[in-house]
């Protein structure tokens, strides 16, 4: 068990591809989340699980219980916008009568899973129902409107027509059905960011079972963070069933200095932010969440 | 974290967490010939509906086992053949007390000398919940109409809100109390630990409603739309729109539930991080 104060508790890290076709093309980076949910649901170690699927409005997220293949496949690619995967948690083990209960989400809906599961606050049968969850490495998130602020008055392009959204290099990339490949500085993103994220001490989902993201490996790869014992027997048993290629996390470029480095960004700035709010007003302090 | 290292470390490197559960456990086979270590376990029934009760029933085996080698139940008015409240170590309390009932006033007054620690079981106890509803007028007791949550007449020391409260959060705070009267130092720092955000919940107050998530989360610029409140809502008075939750008011019964279950009201990493062990430890203590 390797113990970092920036990632977090985990057993090993690799850089990892799905092996399913079908998942990879339409999958933000390496379908590792996708791959492992179907993986769970195939295999019975869980009877569905809650992950971000279509909104009412384009690449508005809307949080949903997939309990098929099909429903799972929905929710691939990266929604850069806020879905409340924990608004479903008690429901899935109630009207869905889920026994045993996926979660994928980002890293405060993983603080969330586990809050619930140790101080169960009017959620009964939640702590022993968390059968596996799979977070997201998450830097910051948008409102809808920020979101629409992005890409349509920054970016200059149609919600409606974009196909992919990415963050990376530096930039909030923007690509369309059409062709078309639109960048803008993420610094000129920062103002849109729901304020939330910035008491957030979490990078790369240091509470899941198992946390997934771009950042460390190359395009088209995803970096993964075996975490937990469960997430370790579903980990090693997916890989061996030939689910994923997976290299060596030392192997490959950027590498995990790369994670390190950002998390360490994120997370020293947010600390910042929790003690400056302590001399925010003239002898007022705001709330400490972690007090 | 620091905690858990230190645990591992009285007991002798590394994770050793299995056999603080092993200790844990020795101890409970003791018991079993010298009860002298159980703990003084009372539930006092005030105005609620017996959810509450319920609830800790609904641990099923597990309460049987907390019976068994962790605590005495010394009062109960269901389940326990004793008339006057005696000395406690913990006293669950359920329900509001209402101010026209003399003998309710004179009750939760009681629990409070001579209990060691006083639980607030539920949203009543806590917060007053459905019965700050309340305006009398109903046979047979038309005059019984104010009740109140039990911090606005003594000191309580530990708050679990829910309506009804969790059997899995009954059942924690349960093996804590005895870890913190019972254990060993780490135990019962841990314990200590594991309480602390439950009772800075019952230092804060007694009120509860939709408005707290308001006023010292969204207004405080905490909210990250996880969507926990919508989750812990029990009359499902909270819906989350465009990613931040949105109360209605007049379903609100102001349990507090979705204010103690939100992620940004408190957050201790030094336990919750940790989950994995200590999840363990509470299954390894009732298996």
């Amino acid at each position: 068990m390797i113990e970092d104060p920036y990632l977090g508790k985990y057993i090993t890290c690799v850089s990892a591809r799905s092996t399913d076709k079908e998942i990879l093309k339409k999958a933000q980076d390496g379908g590792i989340a996708t791959t492992l949910m179907v993986y769970a649901l195939e295999q019975g170690i869980i009877d569905g699980t809650i992950v971000a699927g279509e909104g009412d409005r384009p690449w508005e997220p809307r949080p949903f219980v997939a309990m098929s293949r099909e429903d799972i496949l929905k929710a691939r690619g990266t929604k850069y916008s806020i879905s409340p995967q924990i608004s479903w948690l008690k429901e899935a083990t109630r009207s869905f009568g889920l026994d045993k209960v996926g979660v994928t989400g980002v890293c405060c809906q993983m603080q969330a899973v586990r809050k619930a599961q140790l101080y169960p606050i009017n959620m009964r049968d939640v702590p022993g129902k968390v059968a596996f969850t799979v977070g997201l490495f998450c830097m910051e998130n948008f409102p809808y409107k920020s979101l629409q602020t992005i890409v349509e008055d920054h970016a200059a392009q149609s919600l409606n027509s974009v196909k992919r959204m990415d963050i990376g290099k530096g930039k909030f990339w923007v690509y369309t059905e059409r062709g078309n490949v639109t960048s803008l500085p993420i610094k000129a993103t920062h103002k849109y960011e729901q304020p939330g994220c910035h008491v957030c001490l979490d990078y790369v989902s240091n509470l899941a079972d198992i946390s997934t993201g771009s950042v460390g490996s190359p395009d088209g790869w995803s970096t993964v963070f075996i975490r937990t014992k469960k997430g370790n027997e579903i980990w090693s048993k997916a890989v061996a069933a030939g689910l994923f290629e997976t290299k060596p996390i030392e192997d490959v470029k950027p590498g995990l200095d790369l994670v390190t480095k950002l998390a360490k960004e994120k997370i020293d700035k947010n600390r910042k932010t929790v003690e400056e709010r302590k001399t925010f007003g003239v002898n007022k302090a705001l709330r400490d969440p972690y007090a | 974290m620091e905690l858990l290292n230190s645990i591992k470390k009285t007991t002798g490197g590394e994770a050793k967490l299995a056999q603080v559960v092993t200790e844990i456990k020795v101890e409970a086979t003791k018991e079993i010939k010298s009860v002298a270590n159980k703990i003084k376990l009372g539930h006092v029934h005030l105005s609620g509906c017996t959810g509450c009760l319920v609830s800790m029933a609904d641990n099923n085996l597990g309460l049987i086992k907390i019976l068994d080698d962790y605590a005495d139940l010394v009062y109960g008015l269901t389940l326990a053949d004793v008339r006057h409240i005696p000395e406690m170590d913990v006293a669950l309390v359920e329900g509001s007390v209402c101010l026209q009932d003399h003998e309710s006033v004179e009750d939760i007054k009681e629990t409070r000398r001579k209990s060691k620690i006083v639980v607030a079981l539920g949203s009543c106890s806590s917060y007053g919940n459905i019965t700050r509803f309340s305006r009398g007028g109903q046979h047979n007791q038309p005059q019984h109409e104010s009740f109140l949550p039990i911090g606005d007449l003594i000191d309580v020391d530990i708050y679990i809100p829910g309506c009804p409260p969790s059997p899995e959060l009954i059942r924690n705070v349960a093996v804590m109390a005895y870890l913190l009267l019972e254990g060993n130092e780490d135990q019962k720092a841990l314990a200590g630990k594991y309480l602390k955000p439950l009772m800075d919940l019952a230092k804060r107050g007694t009120t509860g409603c939709f408005c707290d998530l308001m006023s010292d989360v969204i207004n405080q610029g905490l909210c990250m739309g996880c969507g926990t409140c919508a989750a812990s809502c029990p009359v499902r008075a909270i819906t989350m729109e465009f990613g931040k939750p949105q109360g209605e008011r007049d379903l609100c019964i102001k349990c507090g539930s979705c204010y103690g279950a939100c992620p940004r009201s408190f957050f201790n990493f030094d336990v919750i991080s940790e989950f994995e062990d200590i999840s363990e430890i509470i299954a390894g203590a009732l298996k």
